[in-house]
């Protein structure tokens, strides 16, 4: 996703990244990136909760409309409300994807 | 707060993608200035969610990445902004979703970005958004020989001055 920014940001549209990986979109030198801890899925926030996605939303618009140069990050500063250990399990598919599954089979390493 | 990039990341993936550093043949710096103020910009946003229009438009190819896993779907849907949750179907096979059916606007806030238009924080939203599902190959060939100028093309025909990406 990070590149797919990088592609559209070179073709004259500016572009931001919310994501809850931001080291991984600097890293893939993502123009702005807006960070957020959240589980996967759910980039602007909880089902429902539209006080919390309103408040990524503005967060994303001001970092696209202001920052002033490449490689710019803004972390939000909102803690998932939900304990950790059952968002990790929540968000994850019923059953593994299919490279998972792979990885678990042949017991390699993902990468 | 600093975002811990893999909370929610089981602890054997982290390396896949921990210090990779930049993509192959992407290692320079760009940047599109963003010209308007905001109150007049028109705004798109793009889903890696795998949203797609269970009536009018074909899921994304999940049956295909079962039987290849190391390959993902490289297509692309517009989203009508007017949209409703129960028009819309998610595939993809990596998260759970459950939230995602009952709320797309966590991936994908076409609703919200409409009000923000109608509050005057921007000047307008687009009327057809952009998804695609998040799980691609490695190479992100079909991404960039194809996917990208579709999306790009579909951006400028829209006149949108900037866009919002979730990955999912």
């Amino acid at each position: 996703m990070p590149v797919l920014a990088r592609w559209i940001e070179r073709a004259g549209i500016p572009t931001v990244v919310v994501t809850m990986m931001p080291a991984l979109a600097e890293e893939r030198l993502a123009p702005r990136v807006v960070g957020v801890e959240f589980p996967y899925g759910h980039s602007f926030g909880m089902p429902g909760d539209e006080s919390m996605q309103r408040h990524v939303l503005e967060l994303a618009l001001r970092v696209l409309a202001g920052a002033g140069a490449p490689r710019t990050r803004v972390d939000l500063d909102v803690e998932w409300p939900v304990p950790l250990r059952e968002a990790y399990r929540a968000w994850q598919p019923k059953e593994a994807s299919p490279i998972v599954k792979v990885l678990l089979e042949t017991g390699r390493r993902p990468g | 707060m600093k975002v811990d990039s893999y909370r929610f990341l089981p602890r054997s993936f982290r390396s896949y993608y921990e210090g990779r550093g930049p993509f192959a043949g992407e290692d320079k710096l760009v940047w599109a200035p963003f010209e308007k103020r905001l109150q007049e910009s028109r705004i798109a946003l793009l889903t890696s969610a795998g949203l797609y229009l269970k009536r009018s438009q074909p899921s994304f190819d999940v049956e295909r990445e079962r039987a290849n896993p190391e390959w993902g779907d490289p297509s692309w849907r517009a989203i009508p902004a007017a949209s409703k949750a129960s028009d819309l179907g998610v595939a993809h096979l990596h998260i759970n979703d459950v939230d995602l059916i009952a709320d797309p606007e966590i991936s994908l806030p076409a609703h919200l970005l409409e009000r923000l238009a109608a509050d005057r924080v921007i000047g307008s939203a687009a009327t057809e958004h952009v998804s695609v599902m998040g799980y691609q190959e490695r190479s992100l060939e079909g991404w960039r020989d194809t996917t990208a100028a579709e999306v790009i093309a579909h951006l400028r025909s829209q006149g949108v001055d900037g866009l919002i990406l979730a990955p999912a």
